[in-house]
C-alpha cells in the first residue's frame, strides 16, 4: 500500500511533466501512423492491381520490420539528425508493414465472384475498387492499422533516445538513475495508451464493417 | 441479334473455343449447354468481353463488340452470375440500382425503377428495398440477381448458370418466373446451364457444345426428335422425349398397319378379316387408301344380313388425327369423346395408321415402365 501511495504522489508531483510527455508521445505516434496509413494503404492498393510489385514491396517492408529498431534509429541520425523527425520516420517505417500487408490481403481476398459481378455490370477499375473491393476489405485493413498503431505506441518510447521526448524519456531517465518509480511512471501511461488505442480502433473496426456483413 | 463469326479462344496452349459460329436472334432465349469444359461459359463471357476472343468476330446488333468500349458494352447488357452475385455490403435497393447508378441516373428515376423491378419479381419493395442480401433466402437473392440484370432494361441478358446453386423446388419456381418474365419482356437471353431439364424448359433454342464446338443447335423439339447420333443423343438421354409428352407425336405411337377394308366387302368377308387379324374394328378406305370411316364388329352384328355390304353399315364422319399431332391432344380428344379408336390420316385424307386405347397403353407402358 505504501508503495502505491508513494507512486501516486510521485505522479502527482510530476503531473505537468507527465502530461507534456504523454502529449508528445501521442503526437509522435499519431503523425507516424497517419503517414503510414496515407502511404501504406495506397501502396497496398497499388500492389493488388500490379501484382508484379507485390513481392518486392512486401519483402522490403518485411526487411524494414526485421531490422532492430535501435539500429534503425542509429542509421537515422546521420541522415536526419536527432529530434522528432528521425523518430517519426522510424515509427512510420515500422508501422508500414502491417498496413500494406493487411490492405493487400484484404483486397486480394475479396471473392472472385464479386469482382466478376462488378466488372460484368460495367464498373471501371476505379469504381470496382471504390464500390466493391475497398468496402469489403475495410475491416481487414482496419485490423492492420490497429496492429500498427498499438506497436507504434510502444516503439515511440525509443524516440526519447534521440531527444524526441515522449514517455520513453521517463523510462530511460529512470533506468540511468535506477529509479523504479520513474520507470513505472513512464511505462504505465504508455501501456494504458496502447490499450486505449487498441480499444478505440477495435470499435472503429466494427464501425467500418459494412452493415450487410455484420453478424 | 448476337453473331459469333469463327471465334476462337486459347488459354495458353489449349484451344478452348475452336471456331464458333453462332447466331442468336432477337427476343430469343438460347441455352448453351454441355459438359464442363465445353466452352459454354467462355462463349457467354465473350459476349460482354469479360473474356476476349483470340480471333474471330462477335457482333451485337451488327456492331462489332470488340470495337465498342467494354465498360459501355457491359452496362448495356444484363448479367446474372452463378450463386452470390449480389454485393453483400449493399442493400437490395442499392444492388438493383447499381447499373443505373453507374449510368448516373437521377435518384428518383432509379428508385422508381428499383420498385418496379421488385414488383416484377414478386418481392414487395417496402419490405425488401432496405434489406441486405444476407437476410434473404437463396431463391430471393437470385430473384434480385435477375431484377438487377433488368435494371436499365437492356435488350440482351446473359445468365451464367443462375439457378444451379438453388434447391430443386426453388429452382423450378425461378425457372417458371423467368419463363413468365421472358414471355412478357421478350429479351434476347443467352443462358448457360448444365441441366438438360432446365434447357428444355426454358430454351427457344438449345446449343449443345463439346470441346469448344457446337454439336447441334436447334429447337428443343427437334433436338428431342432428331438428336445427332453419338454424343448429342447420349447427352440428351435417348428416351428424354418421353418426359416431354407434348413433343411425342401420333406417328411415334400409332399402329402403322391398321386392318382395313373397302366398302364393297360383304359383311361376312368383313367378319372374316377381323377374326383373322384378331381385331374388332376395320378402317374403311377406298381404293387409294383414303379413309372413309370405321366399321366395328358391334355395328356389323347389329345390322347383320349376309347380303349387306360394308358401305351399308360403316360409320362415316369419324374423328381422325394427323401423324404430326401431339399425343397430349389425342389423349384429350379420346377422353372428351369417350372413344377407343382414332384413325390417323394425312392432309390428303389417306389412312396412315390407327391409335387405340390398347396400343396407347402398350407403347406408353413400354416407355415409362421399361
Amino acid at each position: 500500500m505504501a508503495v502505491l501511495n508513494e507512486y501516486i504522489s510521485f505522479i502527482i508531483e510530476r503531473s505537468d511533466q507527465l502530461l507534456t510527455l504523454t502529449g508528445e508521445h501521442i503526437y509522435l505516434t499519431l503523425i507516424a501512423v497517419v503517414i503510414a496509413i496515407a502511404i501504406g494503404v495506397p501502396l497496398g492498393i497499388l500492389i493488388t492491381r500490379v501484382k508484379k510489385l507485390s513481392g518486392f514491396v512486401i519483402g522490403l517492408a518485411n526487411a524494414l520490420q526485421a531490422m532492430p529498431s535501435l539500429a534503425m534509429l542509429g542509421f537515422m541520425i546521420p541522415i536526419l539528425g536527432i529530434g522528432s523527425r528521425p523518430s517519426i520516420v522510424m515509427i512510420f517505417l515500422y508501422s508500414l508493414l502491417p498496413i500494406i500487408k493487411n490492405t493487400y490481403i484484404g483486397l486480394s481476398n475479396v471473392d472472385e465472384s464479386m469482382l466478376e459481378a462488378g466488372k460484368g455490370m460495367g464498373m471501371t477499375g476505379g469504381q470496382l475498387m471504390r464500390m466493391v473491393q475497398l468496402p469489403l476489405a475495410l475491416p481487414v485493413i482496419m485490423g492492420g492499422i490497429r496492429i500498427s498503431a498499438v506497436t507504434a505506441v510502444g516503439l515511440t518510447t525509443l524516440a526519447a533516445l534521440i531527444g524526441a521526448g515522449g514517455l520513453g524519456q521517463l523510462i530511460y531517465r529512470g533506468i540511468s538513475m535506477v529509479n523504479n518509480k520513474m520507470i513505472i511512471a513512464g511505462a504505465i501511461p504508455a501501456m494504458i495508451l496502447a490499450l486505449l488505442v487498441d480499444f478505440v480502433l477495435s470499435l472503429m473496426e466494427k464501425a467500418v464493417t459494412p452493415k450487410g456483413l455484420r453478424k | 441479334m448476337i453473331r459469333f463469326e469463327n471465334v476462337r479462344k486459347n488459354f495458353g496452349d489449349t484451344e478452348v473455343i475452336k471456331g464458333l459460329n453462332l447466331e442468336i436472334n432477337d427476343n430469343e432465349l438460347v441455352v448453351l449447354i454441355g459438359p464442363s469444359g465445353c466452352g459454354k461459359t467462355t462463349s457467354l463471357k465473350m459476349i460482354n468481353r469479360l473474356i476476349e476472343p483470340t480471333s474471330g468476330k462477335i457482333y451485337i446488333n451488327d456492331q462489332d463488340a470488340l470495337k465498342l468500349s467494354p465498360i459501355e458494352l457491359r452496362r448495356n447488357i444484363g448479367y446474372v452470375i452463378q450463386q452470390i452475385g449480389l454485393f453483400p455490403h449493399m442493400t437490395v435497393g442499392e444492388n438493383i440500382g447499381l447499373v443505373p447508378t453507374l449510368k448516373s441516373w437521377p435518384k428518383d428515376k432509379r428508385d422508381k425503377r428499383t420498385k418496379e423491378l421488385l414488383e416484377l419479381v414478386s418481392m414487395p419493395p417496402d419490405d425488401y428495398m432496405d434489406r441486405y442480401p444476407s437476410e434473404l433466402s437463396g431463391g430471393q437473392q437470385q430473384r434480385i440477381g435477375v431484377a438487377r440484370a433488368l435494371a436499365t432494361n437492356p435488350d440482351v441478358i446473359l445468365m451464367d448458370e443462375p439457378f444451379s446453386a438453388l434447391d430443386p423446388i426453388t429452382r423450378r419456381q425461378l425457372q417458371d418466373e423467368l419463363f413468365n418474365i421472358q414471355e412478357e419482356l421478350k429479351k434476347t437471353i443467352v443462358f448457360v446451364t448444365h441441366d438438360m431439364n432446365e434447357a428444355l424448359k426454358l430454351g427457344d433454342r438449345i446449343c449443345i457444345m463439346r470441346d469448344g464446338q457446337v454439336l447441334q443447335f436447334d429447337t428443343p423439339e427437334n433436338l428431342l426428335r432428331h438428336p445427332d447420333h453419338g454424343f448429342v443423343e447420349t447427352f440428351i438421354g435417348k428416351d428424354r422425349i418421353w418426359q416431354k409428352p407434348e413433343y411425342v407425336r401420333v406417328e411415334d405411337i400409332m399402329i402403322h398397319n391398321p386392318i382395313k377394308a373397302i366398302p364393297k366387302r360383304t359383311l361376312t368377308q368383313a367378319m372374316e378379316i377381323m377374326s383373322g387379324s384378331g381385331v374388332d374394328s376395320l378402317m374403311v378406305v377406298d381404293e387409294k387408301d383414303k379413309l372413309l370411316g370405321i366399321a366395328t364388329a358391334g355395328d356389323i352384328r347389329d345390322k347383320w344380313d349376309k347380303a349387306k355390304r360394308l358401305d351399308q353399315v360403316y360409320k362415316r364422319d369419324v374423328l381422325s388425327v394427323h401423324p404430326g399431332d401431339s399425343i397430349v391432344d389425342v389423349l384429350k380428344m379420346m377422353a372428351q369423346n369417350d372413344i377407343g379408336y382414332i384413325p390417323v390420316s394425312d392432309d390428303e385424307g389417306t389412312l396412315k395408321g390407327l391409335i387405340t386405347r390398347s396400343s396407347l397403353v402398350k407403347v406408353l407402358g413400354e416407355k415409362y415402365l421399361g
